[in-house]
């Protein structure tokens, strides 16, 4: 696939090598140093730098003002977008002034419900949905149009990601539906956490069988355990996440004051494991607020160094 | 139908504390058939009301009337040559018709006794749950006739979300992914293909988004 954009990310992943993407969650505060700090530590390790948008509808500093503070730092933000608290007017608007930075790759999300967040009063958007979004940027990119027709001036030039749970329910449809979003467009994937390397890889296998793989780059998402307790939590609490009990087990199996190593431990193995299934073109970690573990989770994985693309 | 439920006591006596007498309006469609706002309920919320004051050393009367419909000017009418004797009046119908009563009868305090929740049906005795948004062009011949937009928490069009777990809802347990049940009736139709299809971006301008809505049938108007 030849690169349609100036996404330095896409340029990885076209030139056939694995991308390493992670993410930094802004700050609950106006304290844009924070995010810069986060960054900092990872920069050198990683492609690209996703900014996540009030996940789990926790309200934060803006995805939009963060990435455009990681841009100014020379770096490759990823600008993750949900579709619940915009409307599509908000949602182009705001998708134009991140192209006005540069800002090279989005991330279309529907996003948690409101409920889970601090809140969950709130009234939700959802004019469009994540299959949506992706199918809005494409659009203003490849027609230069906005989605009531008109024309746009210089048009946003965006990498289009979006996120895949290949652990939600119902399993079966789960290769199909990304299908649905390769068929709107999208370009790269982000997966949710992959605990259970059996299932990502029956999932994989649907994902080449109907020539997924080919037409959309799959990075595999990992999220390292700091204890035992946020592997039960993740088990248990999760909607969508697929965390076996062996994996629970050997978490508890170890001293609490070791747990975060062996956390770390397993992350690897499954890059490790990963890297050998075909159609994964590169990771995404999502260390979350435990950043500084990204440098030595990407050495350890031999992932470094981290290609130049011009 | 729609499907509403009494409003706790405390915020009724709220509104009428002031009143002697008052006039409690039940509607005979509807709410009578989930329980809310029928003859039956009139009557209970009156001796409470009743109680209430008792309680508190005042009296209150409570003239007790359950129309046809309060969403039919016709059916109000039937009110108009005692309302005056009252205060106040308390309807126990949907939200339409606690409105339609208001705007009827202009210098009369009109409050409502319950709170109006949705448009949805008997699932069984006792429970009842939401089906429809009104949305103004009905999708359902796209989804399997289950309606993502009332029943999916983020009436995603392209669902299901990555939250969905064995056949229930990210957001609670005791709710049906609305992607799973429209997946398990288009297998059920052995449509499953339908699927692949992706449902293109909605135009809201005939939901609430387009501002209220009406509809004038010019065959019909005198
Ligand atoms: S698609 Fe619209 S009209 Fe049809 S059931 Fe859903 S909300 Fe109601
Ligand atoms: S779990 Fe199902 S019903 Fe709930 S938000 Fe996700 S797709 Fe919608």
């Amino acid at each position: 696939m030849n690169p349609k954009t100036p996404s330095k990310l896409e340029k990885i992943l076209a030139s056939g090598q694995l991308a390493v993407t992670s993410e930094c969650g802004p700050p609950r505060g106006s304290n844009g140093d924070a995010i810069a700090k986060k960054a900092e530590m990872i920069k050198d390790y990683v492609d690209a730098i996703n900014i996540t948008d009030n996940q789990t509808s926790v309200t934060r500093l803006c995805s939009l003002a963060a990435v455009i503070r990681l841009k100014l730092m020379g770096l490759e933000p990823i600008l993750q977008m949900v579709t619940r608290d915009r409307n599509r007017i908000a949602l182009q608007s705001d998708i134009l002034g991140a192209a006005s930075f540069e800002i090279n790759n989005i991330l279309c999300l529907s996003g948690d419900h409101q409920q889970f967040g601090d809140n969950p009063q709130a009234q939700n958007v959802f004019d469009i949905d994540s299959m949506q979004l992706i199918q809005t940027v494409r659009y203003m990119r490849d027609e230069g149009k906005f989605l009531g027709g008109d024309d746009l001036e210089k048009s946003p030039q965006m990498f289009v990601g979006a996120a895949c749970n290949p652990f939600a329910d119902p399993f079966e449809i789960r290769a199909r539906r990304l299908a649905k979003k390769v068929a709107a467009g999208v370009e790269f994937i982000q997966t949710q956490c992959i605990y259970n390397l059996d299932k990502f890889e029956l999932w994989m296998k649907q994902i080449r069988d109907m020539g997924l793989h080919e037409k959309v780059y799959i990075l595999a998402g990992v999220t390292p355990f700091k204890s035992a307790g946020m592997a039960k939590y993740m088990k248990n609490r999760v909607p969508g996440m697929d965390v076996p009990d062996e994996v629970v087990k050997r978490m508890s199996g170890v001293d609490k004051d070791k747990q975060s190593e062996e956390g770390i431990k397993i992350c690897i193995e499954s890059i490790q494991r990963l890297k050998d299934i075909e159609g994964v073109r590169g990771f995404h970690i999502m260390a979350i607020e435990w950043e500084e573990k990204v440098p030595e989770i990407v050495e350890k994985s031999g992932l470094l160094p981290r290609p130049s693309v011009s | 139908m729609i499907v509403a439920e009494r409003k706790p006591l405390d915020e009724i006596i709220g509104f009428i504390k002031d009143c002697k007498k008052i006039l409690i309006v039940g509607c005979n469609e509807c709410v009578t058939v989930c329980y809310a706002g029928g003859k039956k309920e009139v009557a209970i919320l009156a001796s409470a009301l009743k109680m209430a004051f008792l309680k508190e050393g005042k009296e209150l009367e409570v003239k007790e009337v359950t129309l046809e419909r309060q969403c039919d000017q016709e059916y109000l009418e039937e009110i108009r040559d005692i309302i005056d004797q009252y205060d106040a009046v308390v309807s126990m119908a949907c939200g339409v018709g606690v409105q339609f009563m208001a705007e009827k009868y202009q210098s009369m305090p009109v409050y409502p006794a319950l709170n109006t929740l949705f448009m949805g049906g008997a699932e069984e005795m006792g429970v009842w749950s939401e089906r429809c948004q009104g949305c103004g062009q009905c999708i359902l011949g796209q989804t399997a006739g289950i309606c993502p937009i009332t029943r999916c928490a983020k009436r995603l069009l392209n669902g299901p979300c990555g939250g969905s777990t064995q056949g229930h809802c990210e957001i609670n347990k005791d709710l049906p992914c609305a992607w799973q049940l429209i997946l398990d009736r288009l297998k059920a139709l052995g449509r499953l293909d339908d699927y692949d299809r992706l449902i293109s971006i909605k135009d809201w301008s005939t939901e609430r988004s387009g501002g209220p809505r009406k509809i004038v049938r010019e065959d019909l108007q005198q």
